[in-house]
């Protein structure tokens, strides 16, 4: 390996890929129209009825029960009710990317028939402000009944309000890291197809192989290349989520182990399809054959968690299933062990990869 | 001089086909040595196997001293490369292409120097993508000389072009020459191999068939020297009976082989006298041309095909 051979072609490799509008259209703007698009048809997405997570404190007493089923009743939100979580309804609405809850308090019955206030507690997320609104309503209507019917208008029950924390996510902030993640897949990918395809046609790589510049040199260039168009990829896409849609996502060291083994891992796949195929066009289809099922069953637009449960078995052996996962951990829930053992994947399965791309794919003729 | 490339019984088949079938020849150090041979002929592999890119069936072969499969590495730095149907990063322009080549070999770039000296306009701001067939040769020459090879390759380096960008990288293959480098040129017109080598290897199917300078080899392998009478075909019989020399009547014409000095004076004598009619008479000697298309074998069409565009072999 020497640097100053890494050093030249990388730079030719570079204005080569800048030169060509259809690669940086594919990196950078393509995946920012996904956001746009997807983002605008989901953020208001939805029925209209907001489900609501309750935590029934007071022992299912019939004045809480009779509560709730007021509030199923205004059709505005629908009522699950959940086990006790010994207080803790944030961190349960926060794990499940809920963005509505409830809780009534132990003594919501006595206080009734005492007549002395109480209080139930509303989380809402103010990032859905919309679903915030009808929960409130909703909650602030069945309450003036209750005062009114059982406690002769004087007020009794009252709510608080609660914003869920930080940890709630919509459908756009899952959409941000499943997005890096595709085009950590794609740009490296096809690039590779298209390289080790029509290169070989070419007579490139006979032409390189003129030179000193070296196999390994030569995809540690490329590799560089693709890493740092992913890091760029991924900052413009969480600068675009944050700033058009609100997104909850934020740079964080969690990410970058996946922006730089994500690539080598994608290019060594590309390589391989385009080192067994004998046309450019073979290498295309292969190429897309892969890409396809990775795109849609990996959680680039959808979370896995919520594919039944075949589809999320056949996801767990998608490479990009790790890539999106081990995002997911780190910029969403900041969960480091998770995103450590995705990583860890990763790099195996790259490593694999890598060196059967190596192996097969040769510069010289035969 | 001690060689710079020795071939031995060098042998590349590619399954069934023989590409290459058993040729020997030797380059000296400092001479323009021409393979000449029509299309499919084994030349490119021949090139391909000296520079180290593609390994060789059986023979020995020996590139300034080294076996280039095995010293590829070392041997790159010695030599300069232009492939057949040259192609490079469409996106460069030319300079970035000679830095990038410079880089990877570690030399200072001399992009003016070189642009200049195959006559690319160094203002030339084009991507390669958009440059003339002529003008991406250039480039490829222009490349093959970053690492000032002792040694250059150039497969067909004017195949497909106009006469002037051709006219242009003849000059640089004398000025290589002039320079002292080895140079080994293929090509499939003859009147580039007449007009830049020292010696020529005519090759078809894979053998060898002639080798020489093109003196030589006119000498050797071409018919004696004739003298071609536009006039009355009958004379042909007597003149033969006369003369006691080969007589044939050739493209409308009757031809005498000439076998002696005198031979020339002694037919046009006859001719005058014998009162045949007769308009004109001329000499004829075998060209380099004459010679190829006889030993590559007149059935052989592609020895004449003269190819617009580089082929595809
Ligand atoms: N990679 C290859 N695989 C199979 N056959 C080949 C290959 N390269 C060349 N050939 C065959 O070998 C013969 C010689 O080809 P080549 O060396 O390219 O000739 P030339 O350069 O004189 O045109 C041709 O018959 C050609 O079809
Ligand atoms: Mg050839």
């Amino acid at each position: 390996m020497n640097g100053r051979r890494i050093r030249s072609y990388f730079v030719a490799f570079a204005k080569g890929y800048i030169r060509n509008p259809i690669g940086l259209f594919f990196t950078l703007i393509f995946p920012i129209i996904l956001i746009l698009i997807f983002g605008a048809v989901f953020a208001n997405a939805g029925s209209s009825v907001v489900p609501l997570y309750v935590e029934n404190l007071d022992h299912d007493s019939p004045a809480s029960v009779a509560f709730l089923s007021a509030l199923n009743d205004t059709g505005a939100v629908q009522v699950y009710v959940i086990s006790p979580t010994a207080g803790n309804l944030s961190a349960y609405l926060a794990k499940n990317s809920e963005t509505a809850g409830l809780l009534i308090p132990d003594g919501f019955e006595s206080a009734l028939v005492a007549k002395t206030p109480v209080d139930v507690v509303v989380f809402t997320n103010p990032a859905a402000a919309s679903q915030a609104g009808i929960v409130i309503g909703a909650v602030q209507g069945v309450e003036s009944a209750f005062n009114l019917k059982e406690a002769g208008g004087s007020v009794v029950v009252s709510s608080s309000y609660l914003n869920v924390g930080s940890r709630i996510f919509t459908y756009i902030d899952y959409l941000i890291p499943g997005l890096i993640g595709f085009s950590i897949l794609t740009s490296p990918m096809f690039s590779m197809v298209n390289i080790s395809s029509t290169w070989k046609r070419d007579k490139l790589f006979r032409q390189l192989s003129l030179t000193p510049l070296t196999r390994a040199e030569w995809l540690t260039a490329a590799m560089i290349w693709y890493v740092l168009l992913a890091i760029v990829a991924a900052l413009v896409m969480i600068f675009v989520g944050r700033t058009v849609f609100g997104a909850h996502v934020s740079v964080v060291p969690w990410m970058f182990p996946f922006l730089v083994a994500g690539p080598v891992l994608f290019v060594s796949v590309g390589l391989l399809a385009g080192s067994v195929s004998k046309t450019p066009e073979t290498a295309a289809v292969i190429g897309n054959v892969i890409l396809f099922p990775m795109m849609f069953l990996s959680g680039t637009f959808f979370p896995v968690s919520g594919f039944p449960q075949y589809l999320q078995t056949v996801a767990h052996v998608l490479p990009l299933y790790y890539v999106i996962d081990g995002l997911n951990d780190g910029i969403l829930f900041g969960n480091s062990v998770g995103a450590l053992r995705d990583l860890v994947i990763v790099l195996i399965v790259a490593a694999v990869l890598f060196a059967a791309a190596v192996s097969v794919f040769s510069w010289r003729e035969d | 001089m001690t060689a710079a490339v020795v071939v031995k019984n060098l042998v590349k088949t590619y399954g069934a086909v023989r590409a290459v079938d058993g040729i020997d020849f030797t380059i000296e150090t400092g001479e323009v040595f021409a393979f000449l041979g029509p299309n499919g002929a084994g030349k490119t592999t021949t090139v391909e196997i000296l520079e180290g890119i593609r390994p060789s069936t059986s023979g020995e072969v020996s590139v300034l001293g080294k076996d280039p499969w095995k010293d590829a590495r070392q041997l790159q730095q010695r030599i300069g490369v232009i492939p057949q149907d040259f192609h490079f990063f469409p996106k460069l322009k030319p300079r970035e292409a000679i830095d990038l080549y410079s880089g990877l070999f570690g030399v200072p770039s001399r992009a003016t120097e070189l642009l200049d000296r195959v006559e690319l306009p160094d203002k030339d701001e084009a991507l390669f993508e958009n440059l003339s067939g002529g003008q991406k040769q250039k480039l490829g020459l222009a490349l093959a000389l970053v690492n000032d090879p002792q040694l250059c390759f150039l497969d067909e380096p004017t195949t497909g072009l106009d006469p002037r960008a051709r006219r242009a990288i003849w000059a640089v293959i004398r000025g290589l020459k002039a320079e002292g480098r080895t140079v080994f040129l293929t090509t499939h017109y003859l009147e580039e191999a007449q007009l830049l080598a020292d010696r020529i290897a005519i090759i078809n199917l894979g053998h060898i068939i002639a080798a020489g300078t093109p003196k030589d080899i006119i000498q050797r392998y071409g018919r004696p020297e004739r003298l071609q009478i536009v006039g009355d075909p009958a004379m042909v019989e007597p003149l033969r009976r006369q003369v006691g020399l080969p007589v044939e009547v050739q493209d409308g014409s009757v031809s005498v082989e000439l076998h002696a000095k005198g031979d020339a004076l002694k037919v046009l004598s006859w001719v005058d006298s014998s009162g045949y009619r007769y308009s004109s008479f001329s000499t004829a000697q075998d060209t380099l041309e004459d010679v190829f298309i006889r030993l590559v074998g007149a059935s052989d069409h592609s020895a004449m095909d003269i190819a617009p565009e580089g082929d595809a072999a």
